[in-house]
């Protein structure tokens, strides 16, 4: 149930994030989906790739900080309140998103969210108990 | 091991009274005999029966590494060169070197000192010393050679160098204690690790090292690495040399100060003042004993404090902390004083951040601003931006509470802080005064 994102630490300075996407590209890792999270003078770039190993290696021998998180993909409905009914629960459940991004392709009809838990054993409980289907590893890296 | 039991440990109103008597003699001399110091003393309206109290002390002007070398080579012996039996002099890296001579009586005291420190260091009788200290005009071999034999232990006078000879000799005569730089040290333990030799098959059981700061990280690594059980040891050629402080094997914690040969003051650095116990300041020295060549009151440039509590291992004498950095590097901050050491202090108390940083001053309208820059490696590093946010928070509180200082903290990626030669450029100054 869970999926592993990497986290890169990034200076905010031009070209760091092109550094990155060079860096990966040049290791052959497919970025899968993507958030920054930026303050004024850093940013934390959050990755879903098809290669963690690959992406991490790459990154760190260029001298990047790499982080490694479990996060949680979940298929939304694509419509009016699909994303509602789903932080409702939570809400309901008093699970904390920490943060949440969405993923770029979708997954048949329904768009996919990665979201990141403070509890993520409890929060895939409350999403399962409520009809909410949480994507697996393996099917999301082959989405 | 406690070498001279009456002395380490006398009673800290015994100990004043020694130190009296002692300065006494010792700032006649130097007043009667050294030109430089009359003119000193003079020109401060002092003599030296003014001195009436040990506090008096406070009113004697400083001697400064300048001073040394504008009486260069032996302008500032205090006896005729027919009584110096040794000469030893600085290297001279930073400008003309500094001269300094011994009398028979002053090889002594040294040598009983050494004894001291290495016995605090945990070596004795039945040792095997590998003094890896280079012999020469630098004090550093011949002063711990001197210690060693007065000690009873067998030394090795192997001086540096040669590190893969050094490496079989460790093996193959199975010294107990090692006697050299920190940094050395570390070398040593790259050479074995080359050549195929354990430092744990080998028979060291302790090391004493000095000559150059280091930190308490920097031990735990030699420790980890070879085997033993490290203490600092401190001393400059013009105070004497090595062995003017040491730490003891039973604390590890501060360096005792031989307080019936030297008196240790910490002054502030700007304005010369005496600061009390436990404050950080420039390490100041007046040798009490030493005949040919005396010193009243020589600035160090060492940065450091002084802890009078008493230790576990029963040595009555003061501890001065670890150097952690020079005078030199001092930044002065909207008024306060700053030791990028202190920075790093800091640092190391957070157990998330490495001590890898720099320092930017700035001056902003006609306000100066700092700002530390921090690496973040992977134990600081969050996905979250808050825990990160956090992180600055707690960095700069905590200069705050212990520099007085407010600093913007600026978390930065590994590796942006330039490092030259293995060591990191800590100060970055953009004023234009």
């Amino acid at each position: 149930m869970r999926v592993e994102q990497i986290s890169v630490f990034l200076e905010n300075k031009a070209g760091r994030l092109a550094e990155v996407t060079r860096i990966l590209s040049e290791a052959g890792v497919n970025i899968r989906a993507l958030s920054l999270a930026d303050t004024s003078d850093f940013g934390i770039l959050r990755l879903i790739v098809n290669d963690n190993n690959k992406a991490k290696e790459a990154l760190k021998q260029h001298g990047f900080t790499v982080g490694k998180t479990d996060v949680v993909a979940v298929e939304v409905e694509d419509r009016p309140g699909g994303l509602h009914k789903i932080l409702d629960s939570l809400f309901h459940a008093n699970v904390n998103v920490e943060y949440m991004y969405a993923f770029v392709q979708q997954s048949g009809s329904n768009a996919v969210i990665i979201f990141r838990f403070d509890n993520l054993d409890e929060a895939v409980k409350v999403l399962q108990a409520n009809g909410v289907t949480v994507i697996e590893a393996e099917k999301l890296y082959a989405i | 091991m406690i070498y001279n039991i009456e002395f380490e440990t006398l009673p800290r109103e015994a100990l004043e009274a020694i130190q009296f008597r002692r300065l006494k003699t010792v700032l006649e001399r130097a007043y009667a005999m050294v030109p430089f110091y009359r003119r000193k003393f003079q020109e401060a309206g002092i003599t030296p029966a003014d001195v009436k109290t040990l506090n008096d002390l406070q009113r004697l002007p400083f001697t400064t590494k300048k001073d040394l070398r504008d009486n260069y080579p032996f302008g500032m012996f205090a006896v005729p060169m027919d009584n110096v039996v040794r000469i030893h002099a600085s290297s001279g890296t930073t400008g003309q070197p500094t001269v300094v001579g011994y009398t028979a009586r002053d090889i002594a005291s040294w040598s009983e000192l050494m004894a001291r420190a290495l016995s605090a260091g945990g070596a004795g009788r039945g040792d095997i010393i590998h003094n890896a200290y280079g012999y020469g005009l630098f004090t550093g071999g011949l002063g711990i050679h001197y210690g060693a034999e007065r000690l009873g232990a067998s030394v090795i006078p192997i001086s540096g160098g040669n590190t893969r000879r050094q490496v079989l000799i460790m093996k193959d005569f199975g010294p107990t204690i090692l006697t050299c730089t920190p940094s050395y040290a570390l070398h040593l333990a790259e050479v074995a690790q080359e050549a195929a030799i354990d430092f744990k098959e080998l028979r060291f059981r302790a090391g004493i090292f000095g000559a150059e700061p280091w930190s308490e990280r920097m031990r735990e690594e030699i420790e980890r690495k070879l085997h033993l059980s490290a203490v600092d040891i401190y001393g400059l050629s013009e105070v004497m040399g090595p062995g003017v402080s040491v730490e003891c094997q039973e604390a590890k914690k501060g360096l005792h100060v031989f307080e019936d040969h030297f008196i240790p003051e910490i002054i502030n650095p700007e304005t010369g003042e005496v600061l009390p116990y436990g404050e950080t300041g420039e390490l100041v020295f007046t040798s009490i004993t030493k005949e040919a060549f005396p010193v009243i009151r020589y600035r160090t440039r060492d940065i450091s404090a002084l802890n009078p509590e008493p230790c576990i291992c029963g040595r009555t004498h003061v501890r001065m902390n670890r150097i952690s950095g020079r005078t030199d590097d001092m930044l002065i901050i909207r008024g306060v004083n700053v030791f990028p050491s202190q920075i790093e202090s800091v640092l190391m108390e957070i157990e998330e951040v490495e001590p890898h940083y720099q320092l930017m001053v700035d001056r902003v309208g006609n306000l100066d601003s700092l700002t530390v820059m921090v690496e973040v490696g992977e134990h600081a590093f969050s996905d979250e931006v808050r825990i990160l946010q956090e992180l600055e928070k707690k960095i700069a509180k905590n200069i705050k509470e212990f520099l007085g200082v407010s600093a913007k903290v600026k978390l930065v990626e590994p590796k942006t802080i330039a490092r030259s030669e293995g060591k990191a450029q800590r100060v970055i100054d953009n004023r234009k005064l």
